[in-house]
């Protein structure tokens, strides 16, 4: 594999000193430069979700930094590029540092964005450096080559390899995975650890510098540059249509798709054909999209996919990391005074909780009364509107919730809400890469297959959410949970919608998690169960804990019994 | 500072280009608010109108309003076999985008194939007149233009508004299952709803037939002002892309008569990306 890869980059290089004619040179420069920014728009768009349709726009800053300074200031060349990929760069940082605070702004709606600053920087760019006529970009290049389009090829070339690599490095490390849990759910995905905010930005910018870079060799490629050309709609849509083509969630999906649209469009060039590649490619964009979701690269993965590595089970023993930790009566958590209100609707108004070390507390109370709000702002999923939450003496109010998760705290959710697109194995193995202790792949794989043993879907571990039934998608919840070996875990619901046979091995289970030292907050309905499984119950109603206590005690209060069912009127 | 002659003609041609702004994003609104469609293809499809007018019109010598009994029922039909295709796959809403995007390449694709990619110009009675009102001047096809896209939006809001489908449409939007479970036919529904707003861009490319220049390339620099207006009017308002795309308009005729001309696409998105940043709920 090495090998052959070193064979291909040495022919790669070679080939402008074969004495080749121009034709062959300029064509494979303009399959690299597809390549390049297909894939750099991929490391944003395929791998968080965040479609844009403003990559021409970045691009086009590339071009124009470089037309700018080496085609009217005469610097040279070579300097303009690293400055051609910052400009696009601090561009794109500064846009995202806006956007990607605003939480709706998502699918569609961002794409719309994106397209509406080409459109501002492309007015921008007429009115200042441009002018109107365009810009003549006639410098010298660099001679590492016989010919000058052989030397514009190898530095297309050594860009198309950083853009690869780069992809490549993002698909196999952990920012890259967190970029595509935000691309299942991205609430999920900050709840779960991972700082969605940091990874986007992140991402665009890695996105933009090398859209810069590709723009500023471009602008010397095409040696007369304008803002029609440049910031045109049709590049940005051919960026999608060939990532898209390709296939989105692979690093090399984009490179597969540039190449094969490329030729086509090279194959449509002269006249008349031009206007049936358009048409063709416009016919390829719709078949991709509703018959090849996965794209070709997708497809062709799916097929020839190896059987994945059976496992041999655990030995029990390594999954039962801890023991029971008594309850030590030490404050973990401390909830005072937290309300939180739904336009008018106080959902939460000043609740006051205490869990202690090593318990499990119930949390009860009639529908609407505000439990999962209350999960939802402990995990930071919402803003508290005032009150304090103390984590082990720390406050947590105002931190974003990945910084909530990495301090300990792990939650399921009442309709599970799995990452759909990764495998059981691939979202069990997620909050151990991003939970107190950051893991690499491999050892969160390994924590996650425990975890899976010990949910008993050890058998599902490579199939895909969507396949599992009810009560094994509630059980994935668990595993998840489980896998970044909380101190502190929220069950929201666990039980609800179990037939009774179910809802005993889950019961078992959480007592097997009891056994093993964490601290738990079980909110839940079905009363046998918290009557069973907890040491203390806290009883919420309009958003208010009006008793706490041994459960057996607490259930018997009139205000309690009250609260679930009514007055009496006998 | 321009004189206030200038002014006046430039707040005027803004309202006239804001009334074909709203005209096309009617259809727009509706496919989006309604269907959860964000149509790229309209404006393909009205350019497609507008060459068929012109087709039928400068070559056929048939009146320019004449040809609406052609295109309308055409264009209706059209918007049916889209909504079937977009259903027929299940394609999500982002995924409309790309796919009507392919769409509007093959639709430009086949009008340069057909008429070439140099600019028409559609000859007729209406589009020599115009008048003299004071210091200002008025021309036909704008008129009728402002006609169009008062009536169509006041009488969509009147249907939506008064009419038993008109509330039936309404349910359908804010819950299509909930609303089925009552009785509605939201199948039907939608396929009505996707023909009308196939059958409005008919109506717009008349109007860009008569008071514009058509090349396939035009296509596009409707595109990003037109969402605009959608989105400040409000997806699925009937009324809203008329206002938006009027405010809209004349923004840019005055920022045109103020400054240079090349200025006047940073109003309108500048306004779009702002509302994006500021009100993101709304949508």
């Amino acid at each position: 594999m090495k090998t052959t890869l070193a064979a291909c980059a040495a022919v790669l290089c070679a080939l402008p000193f074969a004495g080749l004619p121009a034709f062959y040179e300029t064509f494979l420069y303009l399959l690299l430069h597809a390549i390049v920014l297909a894939t750099s728009w991929n490391v944003l768009s395929g791998y968080s979700g965040y479609f844009s349709f403003g990559h021409g726009a970045f691009f086009g800053v590339g071009v124009y930094t470089t037309a700018a300074l080496a085609g009217q200031r005469g610097w040279h060349f070579l300097w303009t590029l690293p400055l051609a990929a910052l400009a696009a760069t601090l561009l794109g940082v500064a846009l995202g540092a806006v956007v990607f605070r605003v939480r709706a702004l998502r699918g569609e709606l961002f794409a719309l964005l994106t397209l509406a600053i080409t459109f501002v920087l492309s007015t921008i760019a007429l009115n200042t450096v441009d002018g109107g006529p365009g810009i003549q970009v006639m410098v010298d290049i660099p001679k590492i080559a016989p010919t000058p389009s052989g030397a514009l090829y190898l530095l297309m070339l050594t860009a198309a390899a950083l853009t690869l690599w780069t992809a490549y490095a993002m698909y196999h490390s952990r920012f890259g995975t967190g970029l595509f849990a935000i691309r299942d759910d991205e609430d999920v995905a900050e709840v779960m650890g991972v700082p969605t905010y940091r990874f986007k930005l992140a991402a665009f910018a890695i996105s933009c510098a090398l859209a810069g870079l590709a723009g500023g060799i471009h602008a010397v490629f095409v040696s007369y540059v304008t803002v029609a050309e440049t910031f045109s709609i049709a590049l940005a849509v051919n960026v999608v249509l060939m990532a898209a083509l390709g296939g989105t969630r692979h690093w090399l999906g984009p490179a597969v798709g540039a190449v094969v649209i490329t030729v086509l469009l090279y194959a449509f060039t002269s006249g008349e054909a031009a206007v049936a590649g358009r048409a063709l490619s416009g016919l390829i964009l719709i078949i991709v999209i509703v018959a090849m979701p996965e794209g070709i690269l997708g497809q062709l993965l799916k097929r020839f996919r190896k059987a994945p590595p059976k496992r041999a089970p655990l030995a029990p023993s390594r999954a039962a990391p801890r023991s029971r930790q008594e309850a030590s009566g030490e404050l973990l958590l401390e909830v005072r005074g937290v309300a939180k209100a739904f336009k008018g609707v106080q959902a939460l108004a000043g609740v006051d909780l205490e869990v202690r070390r090593g318990e499990i507390l119930g949390l009860v109370g009639p529908n609407g009364s505000g439990k999962s709000t209350l999960i939802n702002v402990v995990s930071g999923h919402y803003a508290a509107e005032g009150g304090s939450i103390r984590f082990e003496g720390k406050e947590l109010v105002g931190l974003p919730a990945h910084r909530i998760a990495r301090a300990g705290i792990a939650r399921t959710y009442q309709i599970p809400r799995p990452f759909p697109q990764l495998t059981v194995l691939q979202n069990v193995a997620l909050p151990p890469m991003f939970g107190q202790v950051v893991m690499h792949r491999a050892r969160a794989e390994e924590e996650a297959w425990r975890w899976l043993e010990f949910t008993h879907l050890g058998d599902k571990a490579h199939r895909y959410p969507g396949e599992l039934n009810l009560h094994q998608r509630k059980f994935l919840e668990l595993a998840r949970a489980l896998a970044s070996r909380p101190k502190l875990l929220f069950l929201d619901e666990v039980l609800s919608g179990l037939t009774p046979a179910e809802m005993d091995a889950a019961l078992r289970l959480i007592r097997a998690i009891r056994d093993q030292g964490a601290t738990i907050v079980f909110v839940e309905h079905v009363m046998r169960a918290v009557m069973e499984l907890t040491d203390r119950v806290v009883v919420l109603t309009f958003g208010k804990a009006i008793a706490h206590g041994v459960p057996a005690e607490v259930m018997r209060r009139p205000d309690v019994v009250q609260a679930y069912l009514g007055t009496a009127h006998a | 500072m321009p004189s206030a002659t200038l002014l006046g003609q430039s707040v005027l041609s803004g309202i006239f280009i804001g009334s074909l702004y709203g005209l096309l994003g009617l259809g727009l609104s509706l496919s989006w608010g309604m269907l959860r469609q964000v149509n790229l293809a309209h404006f393909a499809l009205a350019f497609l109108g507008g060459y068929v007018t012109y087709q039928l019109a400068a070559v056929a010598q048939v009146d320019p309003f004449v040809t609406l009994a052609i295109t309308v029922p055409a264009f209706f039909a059209l918007g049916m076999a889209l909504h079937w295709f977009l259903g027929r796959f299940s394609v999500t809403l982002l995924n409309t985008l790309l796919v009507t995007f392919g769409l509007t390449s093959i639709i430009e694709a086949g009008i340069q194939w057909f008429w070439t990619a140099d600019f028409h110009r559609m000859e007729s009675a209406y589009a020599a007149a115009r008048w003299k009102l004071g210091p200002l001047f008025f021309s036909l096809p704008d008129l009728i233009t402002l006609g169009f896209a008062l009536a169509l939006s006041l009488g969509m809001w009147g249907v939506l508004r008064f009419t038993d489908m008109g509330k039936a449409i309404r349910a359908t939007t804010e819950d299509a299952p909930i609303a089925a479970a009552f009785g509605v036919n939201e199948k039907l529904l939608g396929y009505l709803v996707s023909g009308v707003a196939a059958a409005v861009a008919a109506v717009a490319g008349l109007c860009l037939a008569l008071s514009h220049t058509l090349a396939p390339v035009q296509i596009y620099a409707w595109m990003g002002v037109v969402f605009a207006a959608v989105m400040m009017g409000g997806l699925g308002s009937p009324i809203g892309p008329l206002v938006a795309g009027i405010v809209i308009g004349v923004s840019e005729a005055v920022t045109m008569a103020v400054t240079a001309p090349t200025w006047a696409p940073l109003v309108s998105f500048s306004l779009l990306i702002g509302l994006l940043l500021f009100r993101p709920a709304r949508f």
